[in-house]
């Protein structure tokens, strides 16, 4: 029990900041991911190219490599934003780039393949009716596509939790840093600490798949 | 113009209205180059001694060493979750709990837990037998071996019943079914899923970086750390193409295969992992 007490402060800091990181990279590479969906499914040749280059170039990097070119890469290019008015760092901001414009690229498939489950039926009947693209998209089709995107979606999220660590060796202290602080203060054996430290992201986890299959269950009924 | 249900075959207005869109999209993505050029030019990140490090063999020699030791990595710990994935999958579709419960504990544990954090405590607990690279792998193992063990089992379940049926009814056993019967009916339609799980596995090699294992993410650091060079942008952004490049061809095989088998009729699994972006 000593053992927990010790440990609770360091794993209440971490998870409090992988919970802002995640919490942000969450909202923005949803809305950036949308865009992007959006963007690979539209009209306008330029706008599919960008989509579908935006997406295969950032689903096949390493999430490292986007670390080392935007926190790393940043600062000494001047470019070193923070939200101060949420406590953020510079790091911490980057981080959450970083994540973004990772994240988005999955986002944006799991979209995708969440409009190709939709029936053209749909889409036809609003193009019969005489409406637009914007309004076929918006109006008809993404509102039915969110259901099938529930599950891809949440495992999206799942694995942006476990992403949020790699913030961890470009100097933000989430959870996963917490590991070598508290291991460097002897807090108790690495093993418990990583059971410790485990059990915040399995909670986490357990979570998001919780409210998955909540939605899932409303839209079921919604039927 | 593909025929996309979305919208209408457009007409010459319509024509006219994407053309505008188009010069406008192609203008503002390449202002937001520009943008990007300009502050690092003005930053002194495209002079030519950013990017000296191409042209010193030594270095360029270390970068493809680096990268034989990421694919070293990738291919062992694939091959090694393969391993684990098979058993702890026949864990999971085992008849009895006491298999069945420790199975399911096991694989949904490290689905849930950081590839990283596996890594820091391997290499901080084991650090004299493991080292780097083995804590790189057999966190990589463990991670992989749990996501490739629920891609085995939605692919024996995938196996029609019949062939089950017919194989208890010719009187084979449990272990027999298993293993003669469902599990090579089932290799076919995981093959695309196991390819795509190396993508992962390659882009999580990179975690190494972290702890210092010898791969090429880690052999960059020592370049755009180094005073001569310090150039965190061009090392990321060779590292970047080096990583699309590899990538890009193992997905364009996996995505290939997936066609081939679709067309024979055959259903394929999927990983939610390659999917998902872990």
């Amino acid at each position: 029990m000593s053992t927990l007490a010790e440990m609770w402060p360091f794993l209440r800091a971490g998870f409090t900041n992988t919970l802002v990181l995640l919490a942000l990279s969450l909202v923005l590479s949803t809305i950036l991911g949308t865009v992007l969906a959006s963007m690979r499914v539209s009209p306008v040749l330029p706008l599919r190219a960008f989509g579908t280059s935006y997406v295969n170039i950032f689903r096949n990097t390493p999430l490292v490599v986007m670390f080392i070119l935007i926190v790393e890469g940043f600062p000494p290019v001047d470019i070193r934003p923070n939200i101060e008015a949420i406590g953020l760092n510079t790091f911490e901001t980057l981080a959450v780039f970083a994540l973004t414009i990772y994240t988005a690229a999955f986002v944006c498939e799991a979209l995708r393949s969440g409009v190709n489950t939709v029936d053209p039926g749909q889409a036809e009947a609003a193009r019969a009716v005489g409406m637009t693209f914007t309004q076929t998209l918006s109006v008809i089709v993404l509102p039915q596509a969110f259901r099938a995107v529930i599950p891809p979606l949440a495992s999206v999220y799942i694995a942006l939790t476990k992403n949020t660590s790699v913030a961890a060796a470009f100097g933000v202290v989430e959870a996963t840093a917490q590991l070598s602080r508290m291991n460097e203060q002897t807090v108790a054996g690495t093993g418990v600490l990583f059971f410790g430290i485990a059990a915040g992201y399995v909670v986490i986890v357990w979570v998001i798949s919780g409210i998955a299959a909540f939605l899932e269950r409303q839209v079921a009924t919604a039927r | 113009m593909s025929t996309s249900v979305l919208f209408d075959v457009p007409g010459p207005r319509a024509r006219a209205r994407h053309a505008v869109y188009a010069i406008v999209v192609v203008l503002g993505i390449l202002a937001l180059l520009g943008y990007f050029g300009w502050r690092l030019w003005d930053a002194d990140q495209i002079t030519p001694e950013k990017w000296a490090f191409l042209n010193q063999p030594s270095i360029v020699k270390d970068l493809l060493r680096g990268l034989l030791g990421t694919v070293s990595m990738a291919v062992t710990a694939i091959v090694l979750a393969i391993v684990f994935g098979a058993v702890f999958a026949s864990g999971r579709l085992s008849d009895h709990l006491i298999l069945r419960l420790p199975s399911i504990a096991v694989i949904e544990f490290f689905r849930a837990v950081p590839v990283l954090l596996m890594m820091f405590t391997l290499l901080f607990s084991f650090q004299s037998i493991l080292g780097t690279y083995w804590s790189v792998v057999v966190a990589l193992v463990l991670y992989n071996g749990s996501v490739l063990a629920e891609v085995f089992r939605a692919g024996i379940l995938a196996v029609p019943k019949g062939q089950s049926e017919a194989a208890y009814a010719v009187g084979l056993r449990k272990g027999q079914v298993l293993r003669l019967i469902q599990a090579p009916q089932a290799v076919s339609t995981m093959l695309p899923a196991i390819i795509s799980q190396c993508v992962v596995a390659l882009k999580d090699t990179a975690l190494g970086y972290v702890i210092g294992a010898f791969e090429i993410a880690r052999r960059g650091k020592l370049i755009f750390t180094s005073l001569e060079h310090n150039n965190p942008i061009a090392v990321g952004l060779t590292l970047l193409v080096v990583f699309v490049i590899l990538n890009y061809s193992i997905s364009l095989l996996a995505r290939r295969l997936e066609a081939q088998m679709r067309r024979r009729g055959k259903k394929v699994v999927h990983t939610e992992a390659e999917a998902a972006g872990a």
